[in-house]
């Protein structure tokens, strides 16, 4: 149906340049979908998000792709807020989500000396060896901006510490998640996603 | 980076990509005469930059509505920032933030002390049309923050560019009711001047513009000292 290396799922967020920007750099064919039978088709999937979880929830089951999302056997990552949407519920509107992987979002408490947003650089901490983290090291930094967050359960691969560990890397068979932004995350993003392009 | 509508793109991709390699955490683009003149930026080297860029980076100036927004995010960009059309219309961030979620909306403030207190300016990219935004400083953070901003950008204009350190006093005023990410903006001469800011503030991030750009201090060597000071910073 196409030759694109990867398919980005439109879940209507505003911002998808810097993805396919990240992708363009590291030499892969993306398309930006939201169509069922292209997404169902595709050698690999990410699943972004920008803005709240409602509304990213009522744009994939407008789209039919809630269902969809079910069925899928190929690699997919979701990033920041499309890693959430693998959940369960989340807090952020009080919404159930894709439910593929078990858990709830909860949003971050804001304390002195913790800002909310959490908006900046990390390190994180492994929790277990992941493929997508092949040549990552606890010394390297991850840009993340997000105010809701999945606490490290069984598919939690690496850990960021803000005010509690919080899952920065899942991964429950086919599907992967990423809580910071690996398409601005420097050369530690880059290594991320093309693992992710190797996997 | 404070450039004006004459500045090419090819200068604007050369200084983006120097300061990526020379290891800043973000940058911020701000396009200074664009609300005095009533327009917004022109996004053509906003795509340019996102395509450079593996670092995050946000646009600022002449962001008057959703549509302006929605050009810059889609064009590339991580974040926009408003400044005086927020202080003029300040439902601007509600809708902002509903559209694109909080972390995507920053609220930049010129604020400086007055006989009555801090107060946030307007137009400040223009020094014939600056005038009282109509607000105390205090009040403003209070209320950008329940409308949806997801960080707050304190210009503190008395310090700037006049290098002789952020101004401690009001940012730690400001710290105190502000639970966003802080950013201090306005002052920074040398490297002791970030470290006051994050130790004495507690600020989140610090901003600086002609300190860099003068060549009077670099990146790599401000990192390599905060660490000294035990303040951890990206390699």
């Amino acid at each position: 149906m196409s030759d694109a290396d990867v398919v980005i799922i439109d879940s209507g967020g505003a911002n998808l340049a810097s993805l396919r920007y990240a992708l363009e750099r590291l030499g892969a064919r993306s398309l930006v979908s939201a169509d069922p039978q292209v997404i169902a088709a595709a050698p690999r999937l990410l699943l972004p998000g920008v803005g709240a979880a409602a509304d990213a929830m009522d744009r994939l089951r407008a789209d039919g792709l809630a269902g969809t999302m079910r069925g899928l056997r190929q690699p997919l990552l979701g990033i920041c807020l499309g890693m959430q949407l693998l959940y369960e519920h989340s807090e952020e509107g009080g919404v159930p989500c894709l439910g593929l992987v078990a858990g709830t979002v909860r949003r971050i408490p804001a304390a002195p000396g913790r800002s909310v947003p959490h908006m900046g650089w990390n390190t994180c901490r492994s929790l277990r060896s992941d493929p997508l983290f092949a040549g990552i090291n606890d010394t390297d930094y991850f840009y993340f901006v997000h105010s809701y967050a999945a606490a490290v359960s069984a598919c939690s691969c690496a850990a960021v510490d803000y005010g509690a560990p919080l899952c920065a890397l899942m991964r429950s068979g086919n599907l992967c998640g990423v809580q910071f932004h690996p398409e601005r995350s420097g050369h530690a993003g880059a290594r991320v996603l093309r693992n992710f392009l190797e996997q | 980076m404070r450039f004006r509508e004459h500045r090419v793109v090819g200068d604007i991709l050369e200084l983006a990509g120097r300061y990526r390699d020379a290891g800043a955490d973000e940058l911020v683009f701000y396009d200074i005469t664009a609300s005095p003149e009533g327009r917004s930026v022109d996004r053509a080297w906003v795509s340019a930059v996102a395509r450079l860029l593996d670092i995050p980076f946000c646009v600022a100036g002449g962001i008057a509505g959703v549509a302006d927004a929605e050009a810059v995010l889609a064009a590339g960009a991580d974040k926009v920032s408003v400044n005086s059309p927020a202080l003029q219309r300040p439902a601007l961030i509600d809708e902002l933030a509903r559209r694109f979620g909080t972390q995507c909306v920053v609220v930049g403030m010129d604020s400086r002390l007055t006989d009555g207190g801090y107060r946030v300016q307007l137009h400040t990219g223009d020094a014939t049309r600056t005038r009282d935004g109509g607000r105390a400083t205090l009040d403003w953070v209070r209320e950008v923050q329940e409308r949806g901003a997801g960080e707050i950008v304190l210009n503190c204009m008395a310090a700037d560019g006049v290098r002789s350190g952020y101004d401690i006093a009001q940012l730690r005023t400001v710290r105190e009711c502000c639970s966003v990410p802080l950013v201090a903006s306005g002052g920074a001469g040398n490297a002791a001047h970030f470290a006051a800011a994050f130790n004495e503030a507690q600020v989140d991030a610090a901003l600086a513009a002609s300190v860099f750009h003068s060549g009077e201090l670099s990146i790599a060597t401000l990192k390599s000292w905060l660490r000294t000071q035990h303040i951890e910073v990206r390699p």
